[in-house]
């Protein structure tokens, strides 16, 4: 029998307000974001936080619904397209915290594309984000490959990833975007 | 011709385009997983506006929230936008006080786009 303690108290110690696992589909994508709106309401976030933490979960999301591979058919039978989450709020940042499987064949792109982003500061993101928005190619996802950009720009942290390969095949990627909590400005 | 008038959802603005008042409005949210269906038909109505287009043309953009999806379907409404010619444009660009990102944004298609922009700062849109 799994151990259901297990799972809450590991829960609770990452400090975990949400989290699921399994097919990312756009019905859940929407409660997801009306449960974590109304959760941060809850809380009284300041709306420069909640602000934040929803621009960068609607990213993490749509790239999970949109980005995700086959999972390895000979470990995980028939659960095709299943992905992770996880929001963990601490003291001063907020967490997204996603995984899900790519081929092993996109990692290099995508690793390159990750590194490339995070060699950037603020200003060369603004500049590269303009160029691509400007002379990108928009895919018939309807992605125009500035999510990731996008999530750097507004989180304003380096993208915090690792890719670890399941098989030939199939390779998982987990994804830590860190929100940092404005410091309060004093009136 | 005829005008636009879409209510809002919890992932689609609300869409208000008006050809005999040369008034276009975009409010609320903007996050779809795929824009491009949903901007399909205001880049046509821009395009049947750009042949008899008012003397002035107010375009109000006054968004809470937009996906990375939707920000390159906005830019292609501006670059349409930029097509309609003979008529006074104004895009004003709105964002609630402290949302230095939405700011950004609109700076951003302001350094990208030929039409003069208003950056306005409202408490609450």
């Amino acid at each position: 029998m799994l151990d259901i303690y297990d799972f809450y108290d590991k829960m609770e110690k990452h400090n975990i307000m949400l989290s699921f696992k399994g097919a990312v589909t756009s019905e859940l994508l929407s409660s997801i974001l009306g449960i974590m709106e109304t959760k941060m309401d809850n809380l009284a976030e300041p709306p420069k936080i909640k602000k934040k933490v929803f621009n960068v979960l609607v990213e993490c999301l749509q790239n999970l619904y949109h980005h995700t591979d086959e999972a390895p058919v000979d470990e995980y039978g028939m659960d095709v397209r299943s992905a992770i989450f996880m929001i963990g709020k601490m003291e001063d940042h907020y967490s997204i915290l996603t995984g899900n499987f790519i081929y092993t064949d996109h990692v290099t792109k995508l690793k390159t594309k990750l590194d490339t982003v995070n060699a950037m500061d603020k200003d060369e993101l603004k500049a590269y984000y303009k160029s691509v928005l400007n002379n990108g190619e928009m895919s018939s996802k309807g992605g125009g490959g500035l999510g990731m950009i996008d999530i750097a720009r507004k989180s304003g942290q380096k993208l915090d990833y690792n890719f670890m390969r399941v098989n030939d095949k199939s390779s998982f990627f987990s994804l830590n975007v860190k929100v940092v909590q404005p410091s309060k400005e004093v009136a | 011709m005829e005008n636009i008038n879409i209510e809002g959802t919890p992932k689609t603005p609300t869409v208000k385009f008006d050809a005999g008042g040369g008034r276009l409005e975009l409010s609320g949210r903007s996050i779809p997983e795929n824009s491009i269906e949903f901007y399909k038909p205001l880049l046509d109505w821009i395009e049947s506006y750009g042949g008899s287009p008012q003397g002035k043309t107010e375009v109000d953009i006054k968004l809470e929230y937009f996906n990375t999806s939707s920000s390159k379907c906005i830019l292609d409404v501006f670059k349409k936008l930029e097509g309609v010619g003979s008529t006074d444009m104004t895009i004003n660009w709105y964002y609630e006080e402290d949302d230095e990102d939405m700011l950004e944004a609109g700076e951003d298609y302001q350094a990208i786009i030929n039409i003069p922009f208003k950056m306005i700062e409202v408490e609450e849109m």
